[in-house]
């Protein structure tokens, strides 16, 4: 089978979980930006977890199917529609050779994910069918969809039409959306009272927010400890000697409005980091709209990998629903 | 220099050999990934060296943030104990300096620039109190750089100049990133050199082109066949100065899949190198011709 697109939507890339092992030399893991939900789409349809499938940001696509198979869409909430008709989220459905899905105005969150059964065949590139796009590697040729494109399909596995996540299992940021963050790496560089409001206010999410990364604004600058800039670091309070960011890391170029990096971060620079959003959370900010309230909520270590080992229940408890 | 851990979430290792930028710090840094490397520590997941820190990441299902914390340590320990030596690489990058693409490009960011009456070369020459761009273009290929830390975006070299902290070469970024820079543009910025993997946007000062591509996701590159990034970290980079004319000769020899880059296996050891830095350099260039 393969999907033809009739219209790509503002940016749908061909997303599974991600390239590791080459952050070093500058190439991020990629892979989709809530990966809960990618796992969920691809078990409703019996892929294995980690298939590539579409992942949709704001505006889907519309796509036609040219042979029948399964297909599954979860993330963000976005009006399904199969030749106009409404259908159910993060539940597998039947398409027919010849039938057209598209989406309705997104209504939450950010970004849906489209599973076929048999997952997006794309050739891998470095261990993965995730589209990089700055260095034109992975996904479809190297970059998002465009009209006209035609996406192949692999061979699909054996699986029931109907299947579907308990609400009660699909996990959505709150309002204001809370991300916990351990704080570290140059949260020393900050005064005590800025340590203090990084916390306590309340952030937005900015316009500027992609895969590579999450801006927000809203909130008190931060100020910084003084200090004689040391040797390379540049001249700016902010700067560092170019160190490597984690993912996750927040950088606040300035003091004035933090940047969360996100799958496709950057591996490094020269801005300090106040700390690093746990692991648990990343999936929400992948589903976080700009304007979107924020909180940032300090967590320590032991609180990190509880929420770890909770995420991963959640995700049992998935595979547990749908097997 | 004072080592300094931090944690970055759940699954990273922050690791600061120093806060300032130095040959000892980054050698600090290369040195100790390298062990973490061959230590080959069950859950490490990727090790990436920078300029004078270094990252760990690592899967907390399989060994505890506090475990990995201390197996890093006790690298530290005992690399303190071991012979300051790698063995690396030296490579020779042809370099179009002045060249009119990235001449015409930063003609077209001037606005954005510190001083809009010179070239980012007039001006790089003038803060760093040398004579000339001349002058400038000899002490930027007259001695090696270490390559300090692959990143930012794919492929990307950042390089450290090895000379003595008195002698490096030090221009601010552009006052505004520009928004584009040819591929394979040498840049400079703080105290760093890199190479433009590809094209995009940079803050950079832009000295010069190379003819040599670096990173090439579709493999069809004779010398990057094996792998689509060409730079390493540790690698020592010397750059060569060249005409148009050799410049044209060098893009028609990449197209047709003749081009190799001139580089030799070479030991490096950071303590005859800072008995005699210039003599060290002649010896390793030595390698070269």
């Amino acid at each position: 089978m393969t999907i033809k697109v009739l219209h790509p939507g503002l940016s749908t890339t061909v997303q599974d979980l991600g390239r590791p092992g080459y952050f070093h030399l500058g190439i991020p893991i990629g892979g989709a930006m809530d990966r809960l939900a990618l796992r969920a789409a691809n078990m409703l349809v019996g892929n294995d977890e980690g298939a590539a499938c579409l992942e949709a940001v704001f505006i889907g696509p519309q796509l036609e199917f040219t042979r029948a198979g399964r297909i599954a869409i979860t993330g963000a909430e976005m009006p399904i529609k199969l030749d106009g008709e409404e259908q159910p989220g993060w539940t597998s459905l039947e398409v027919k050779a010849g039938q057209v899905l598209s989406f309705d105005y997104l209504k939450s969150g950010a970004r849906i994910y489209i599973a076929a059964a048999g997952g997006i065949d794309v050739p891998s590139a470095l261990g993965s069918r995730s589209t990089y796009p700055i260095g034109a590697l992975g996904g479809f040729k190297g970059r998002a969809i465009a009209a006209g494109d035609e996406l192949p399909v692999g061979k699909a596995a054996d699986g029931k039409v109907g299947a579907s996540v308990p609400e009660t299992l699909r996990r959505k940021p709150g309002h204001p959306a809370e991300l916990r963050v351990l704080p570290g790496l140059y949260w020393h560089r900050i005064l005590p009272e800025s340590q203090q409001s990084f916390f306590a206010d309340q952030w937005k999410v900015a316009p500027e927010a992609d895969r590579m990364g999450y801006r927000f604004r809203g909130g008190q600058a931060l100020k910084f400890v003084e200090r004689e800039q040391p040797f390379g670091a540049g001249s700016d309070p902010s700067n560092i000697v170019d160190s490597c960011y984690p993912y996750g890391s927040i950088q606040v170029p300035g003091g004035k409005e933090p940047i969360i990096l996100h799958r496709d971060a950057v591996s490094g620079g020269g801005y300090f980091m106040v700390g690093t959003v746990i692991s648990a959370d990343m999936d929400l900010i992948g589903q976080l709209q700009p304007n979107m309230p924020t909180r940032f909520v300090e967590i320590d270590m032991d609180g990190a990998l509880a929420a770890r080992a909770e995420r991963k229940t959640l995700l049992q408890k998935i595979r547990a629903a749908l097997t | 220099m004072t080592t300094r851990y931090s944690f970055g979430g759940d699954e990273h290792l922050f690791v600061e050999c120093d806060e300032a930028m130095s040959l000892d710090a980054f050698f600090k840094s290369l040195s100790m990934t390298n062990a973490i490397r061959d230590a080959d520590i069950k859950g490490v997941t990727e090790i990436c060296p920078a300029n004078a820190s270094f990252q760990i990441k690592f899967d907390p299902d399989v060994i505890k943030p506090n475990d990995i914390l201390k197996e890093v340590q006790a690298i530290e320990s005992a690399a303190a104990n071991t012979e300051p030596v790698i063995k690396t690489r030296i490579i020779e990058i042809p370099v179009f300096y002045q060249d009119p693409w990235t001449h015409e490009t930063l003609m077209r960011f001037r606005e954005r620039h510190q001083d809009p009456t010179a070239t980012d070369l007039e001006y790089a020459a003038r803060i760093n109190g040398l004579a000339d761009v001349d002058a400038f273009v000899k002490a930027h290929s007259g001695s090696p750089w270490f390559v300090s830390m692959v990143g930012f975006v794919a492929g990307l070299p950042f390089m450290y100049q090895m000379v003595e902290r008195a002698k490096q070469l030090q221009v601010p970024k552009y006052l505004r990133p520009r928004t584009d820079t040819p591929k394979l543009t040498i840049g400079h910025g703080g105290c760093f050199s890199c190479i433009y993997s590809v094209r995009g946007a940079g803050g950079y000062q832009m000295f010069g082109i190379t003819p040599m591509p670096i990173f090439d996701p579709e493999q069809k590159i004779g010398y990057l066949r094996d792998f689509m990034v060409f730079f390493r970290p540790g690698d020592i980079v010397k750059f060569k100065p060249i005409d148009k004319a050799a410049y044209e000769q060098a893009v028609a020899d990449v197209d047709a899949g003749r081009f190799a880059p001139l580089m030799r296996d070479v030991t490096f050891d950071f303590r005859e190198f800072q008995k005699d830095m210039t003599g060290y350099n002649a010896r390793l260039e030595g390698a070269l011709s």
